[in-house]
């Protein structure tokens, strides 16, 4: 019985290079390194834990000012686990931008966005500002008072912008008013847009680093 | 690690990972079934008794239609469905009613009466049931339902609202 698994496996590998990508993607050499070079992963964990709780949010949650805040309060009341799913959703978003940053500041500080790792630096400034993008788009979904007025301040900022502000600001909003265009196309970026370009600037970002392999700390040679 | 008892860092970390991993994992994977079969599994409120019919109006012998409509609460909408069904009265004794119901056991289409037929007939899949339910011809395996009643001193027919199979 174990010679079948065994040579299941192998025939697997053989085709797939299971082991290869175990291999790159789990089992790869670091440099000496410390838990500030961790938050990489915490970050992509977080990400994929919003993913799961995001969907999951979906299928109660209805994205039209006549229902959005009843089905936001029928997910917390009566659904089985809706609060734990709902709770893990809103505390992973603003933990995910803290380790983000965090993230960010770190890779500065270590001078890792140093050649040949630009582009890895640039496309995680990208994921940076879609993240605090879905942050955006996601606070206006529960369409409460403190939703609503958040998202007239921040599109009204976004409109403060010199000539092209109030085109940016009819943009943002499907119009002149916030309303049911407003929360249907914050829905639609929150769900699709913003993780679909998420997804991919991450697969990029993944391919860099293990293309290049992570960068030592800096010594005194550097 | 098999056969040896010397237990590595590398394997270590991988096993405490692993570990974490799971426990995380079914940290928000179990409740996740939870949360969504939790619709699926809420006990439905047995149905407020209604007055669909008074018995002076109703023929002997001939099926008559009543309707009536149930709201439900829904997650966070409240969904008005209209029931309806057919009263026989089989003779002058005002106990001796049939209430049926007019949805067909075989997938659940609307059957109507037809008098020229003498039957109800479901026009999904031209099934025919005779007066009291019985199936004439066609794919339901079962009779139509029927629903239980009560009849007070002015006449008014009350029924309550679950449909019990038919005999």
């Amino acid at each position: 019985m174990q010679n079948f698994w065994k040579n299941a496996l192998q025939w697997l590998d053989e085709r797939l290079g299971l082991n290869e990508l175990y291999q790159n993607l789990l089992d790869r050499p670091e440099p000496l390194g410390n838990w500030w070079n961790t938050l990489g992963s915490a970050s992509l964990f977080l990400f994929l834990l919003q993913v799961a709780t995001g969907i999951f949010l979906t299928v109660y949650y209805n994205p039209s000012p006549d229902h959005a805040y009843d089905s936001i309060q029928y997910i917390m009341n009566e659904v089985a686990f809706g609060w734990l799913i709902r709770g893990i959703h809103h505390w992973g978003a603003s933990l995910m931008v803290l380790v983000v940053i965090i993230h960010m500041l770190r890779t500065f500080v270590t001078a890792s966005y140093k050649y040949p790792r630009e582009l890895t630096w640039l496309v995680g400034v990208g994921l940076l500002l879609l993240t605090l993008g879905m942050g955006f788009t996601g606070y206006l979904l529960p369409w409460h008072q403190m939703a609503y007025w958040a998202t007239t301040v921040g599109t009204q900022i976004a409109g403060s912008v010199p000539f092209i502000g109030e085109f940016i600001l009819r943009a943002l909003r499907g119009g002149p008013d916030l309303s049911a265009l407003t929360l249907q196309r914050f829905f639609a970026a929150h769900i699709w847009i913003l993780p679909a370009l998420m997804f991919a600037l991450i697969g990029l970002h993944l391919y860099l680093i293990i293309k290049h392999g992570e960068s030592h700390f800096p010594d005194k040679e550097d | 690690m098999s056969g040896s008892n010397r237990f590595s860092r590398r394997d270590f970390i991988k096993v405490t990972t692993g570990a974490i991993g799971g426990i995380i994992a079914a940290g928000v994977g179990i409740p996740s079934i939870g949360y969504l079969l939790a619709p699926a599994l809420r006990q439905d409120q047995a149905g407020k008794s209604v007055v669909v019919a008074n018995l002076s109006d109703i023929p002997i012998g001939i099926p008559y239609p009543f309707s009536f409509t149930i709201t439900r609460i829904n997650g966070w909408e409240r969904t008005a469905n209209v029931f309806g069904g057919f009263i026989l009265r089989k003779s002058e004794d005002p106990q001796d009613l049939l209430v049926l119901s007019s949805r067909c056991t075989h997938l659940s289409c609307r059957v109507n009466w037809d008098e020229q037929a003498g039957g109800f007939l479901c026009p999904c899949h031209d099934a025919m049931f005779d007066k009291e339910g019985k199936v004439v011809h066609g794919p339901p395996p079962e009779p139509l339902g029927h629903f239980e009643y009560e009849i007070d001193d002015a006449g008014n027919i009350t029924i309550i609202p679950i449909e019990r199979k038919g005999e």
